[in-house]
């Protein structure tokens, strides 16, 4: 018999839809793959095995259809979920249980999608690794010592590990893309205001979007298409349809396309093998019949100093709102302690390193005299970043880099310094700061591990992003003779 | 750029509301010294001076809905994810001195 956790999205629903397998099959075989193999990857917080098999039940009974009716997918733990707990990684609400659904989480169980449980990411979604995680790091499914990327860590090694075929990111610096770029999976970041916000706990409100992680081009805008669209509940939410994805991604064809590979993002900075493999994507690229040129922006080279500005001092804000009275944990309540003490000794114990640093950094960067010189100036500089992507897409439909600047490092090589793990998202950034989608997917490997070329399109182009990553995927499954997740080591079970 | 002061940190932290340790303190006025120290690189950027800042990615502009009143979350809902409660309401501890 198959094993229904190697199948895609797509053939998921397929067999679920002709009855040649019950959806609570399927959701069985992925919740006993992640019995077998979580201990060792780590890429779930909380497994709702109630939940899942009633969802499952549901779409066996025909309550419920749609092209991902049945699909098992993994939540990330920022977004929240009614009756099931969301503790954002953060051990200031461990124990909270939602009171309410956000919208993605209204619409994947509209779609009939079977959420089996929670990802692990870094706390409040800061950090590249996952090792900020205030439950323990989440594994690469490659080679277990090595980090999954971050923050979307566990949602990328769910889908690695087969433990889900779908899975749901954010990125706000790059979460879902580079955890893509070290897994090999592919991760999309839509057009900011694509997909609703709305029960999205907040870490940087004019960055954060939410996006589809999966294994295949098409599984990922299948899943763009479930969560995408307007939402009258999120003002920052675009009024208009979602872009043509799905028929984007079966379209595989990049005839007169014009991509352009943008100079600041390649080179220095990059690990040679992560070079290599986008050289070479870049030439397929070329030979599938797209015009290949390189623009200059040169304004992404500040990029992430503007981000590390602009993203803490918005963090510095959201985060007042865990003042130890609505949610979560509240320590110090002795009757004697007044309530900013508690307050305080609440957010100091509940907050981890990480949170910290970017607090009092966007605090600073917020006070008076120091305003203008940081968040004003980062605020010009994300204009003058915007005007760069506009240029370029005056002769460009796409631009082209790597995804990350290296491949998955080991565990704990870089978390005693903050710098070297921020610079993980130099490429990924200018796409937050300008609003525009991009995409990861997989292009090879460089020391056994894999390298994700990254796509940016346009804001609202987002079907670029599959037409480019359709055509190429496919150029580079029949050049391996199969997905690159084949090549990975199998986990012992 | 800035070197960072203990004090400086210190007083960000009471800012924050984050009743941070010593050793706390003097492991991010070592660290903020060197994020600073990188970020700062933005001030290269000249060509910024004339230029409108950007708040927001995509620009969206007075947001409206219907003045309805439309169902709120169950209080007993939301109270139930709350540290403490009483009376359907937040508790929360003494927010007034004693002497006050």
């Amino acid at each position: 018999m198959t094993d229904l956790t190697r199948l895609t999205a797509v053939e998921t629903a397929a067999a679920i839809a002709a009855r040649e397998v019950s959806a609570v099959e399927v959701a069985q075989a992925h919740l006993d793959r992640i019995a077998a193999v979580d201990g060792a990857v780590h890429a779930f917080l909380h497994v709702d095995t109630e939940g899942a098999l009633a969802q499952a039940e549901r779409v066996d009974a025909g309550e419920v259809s749609g092209p991902l009716a049945g699909v098992p997918l993994g939540l990330k733990d920022v977004i929240v979920t009614k009756g099931v707990p969301t503790t954002v990684g953060s051990r200031i609400l461990e124990g909270w249980i939602p009171p309410y659904d956000a919208t993605v989480t209204e619409r994947l169980r509209a779609a009939g999608v079977v959420v089996l449980g929670k990802t692990n990411m870094d706390e409040f979604a800061m950090g590249s690794s996952t090792e900020h995680s205030a439950y323990g790091p989440t594994h690469n499914p490659w080679d277990l010592t090595r980090i999954p990327g971050g923050s979307g860590g566990g949602s990328a090694a769910a889908v690695a590990a087969y433990e889900a075929p779908l899975a749901i990111g954010t990125d706000t610096g790059g979460s879902i893309r580079q955890p893509a770029a070290v897994t090999g999976t592919v991760g999309v970041k839509p057009t900011y205001g694509g997909v609703s916000r709305y029960g999205l706990v907040a870490f940087s409100s004019s960055l954060d979007q939410a996006g589809p992680c999966a294994r295949t081009v098409l599984d990922a805008a299948l899943l763009h298409e479930a969560i995408g669209g307007h939402d009258p509940r999120d003002s920052t939410s675009i009024d208009a349809p979602v872009p043509p994805v799905v028929e984007a991604a079966r379209r595989k064809d990049v005839t007169g396309l014009r991509v352009a590979v943008v100079k600041e993002l390649t080179g220095e900075g990059y690990e040679p093998g992560v070079q290599e493999r986008f050289d070479e994507a870049v030439a397929l690229l070329q030979e599938l019949g797209a015009t290949v040129t390189e623009v200059s922006c040169p304004h992404f080279a500040y990029a992430l100093p503007a981000y590390y500005l602009i993203a803490p001092s918005e963090a510095s804000s959201n985060l007042a709102r865990f003042d130890s009275v609505r949610y979560g944990l509240r320590v110090g309540d002795d009757g004697v302690n007044s309530l900013e003490e508690v307050m305080s000794q609440t957010r100091a114990a509940g907050f981890g390193a990480e949170v910290k640093r970017r607090i009092i950094l966007g605090t600073y960067a917020l006070s008076s005299g120091y305003y203008d010189a940081y968040y004003g100036q980062a605020q010009k500089v994300r204009t003058l970043i915007t005007r760069d992507f506009r240029a370029a897409f005056e002769s460009a439909d796409v631009l082209v880099s790597p995804a990350s600047p290296g491949v998955a490092f080991p565990l704990g090589a870089k978390l005693d310094d903050p710098l070297a793990m921020y610079r993980q998202d130099l490429a990924t950034i200018p796409s937050n700061l300008y609003g525009g989608p991009a995409m990861s997917l997989p292009v090879g490997l460089s020391e056994g591990l894999p390298v994700g070329l990254q796509v940016m399109a346009p804001t609202m182009r987002d079907e670029l992003l599959y037409q480019v990553g359709g055509a190429l995927e496919a150029a580079l499954h029949d050049r391996w003779g199969g997905p690159l997740l084949a090549s990975a080591p199998e986990l012992e079970v | 750029m800035p070197e960072i002061t203990r004090e400086e940190v210190a007083h960000l932290a009471r800012l924050s509301r984050l009743a941070l340790e010593d050793t706390e303190l003097d492991g991010l006025a070592v660290q903020l010294d060197v994020i600073l120290g990188a970020v700062a690189q933005i001030s290269e950027v000249t060509d910024a001076a004339d230029v409108p800042p950007t708040t927001h990615a995509v620009p969206v502009e007075n947001v409206h809905r219907p003045d309805v009143v439309t169902p709120s979350l169950p209080r007993e809902d939301v109270l139930a994810g709350a540290p403490a409660a009483e009376e359907g309401r937040f508790r929360v501890p003494r927010i007034l001195d004693e002497d006050a």
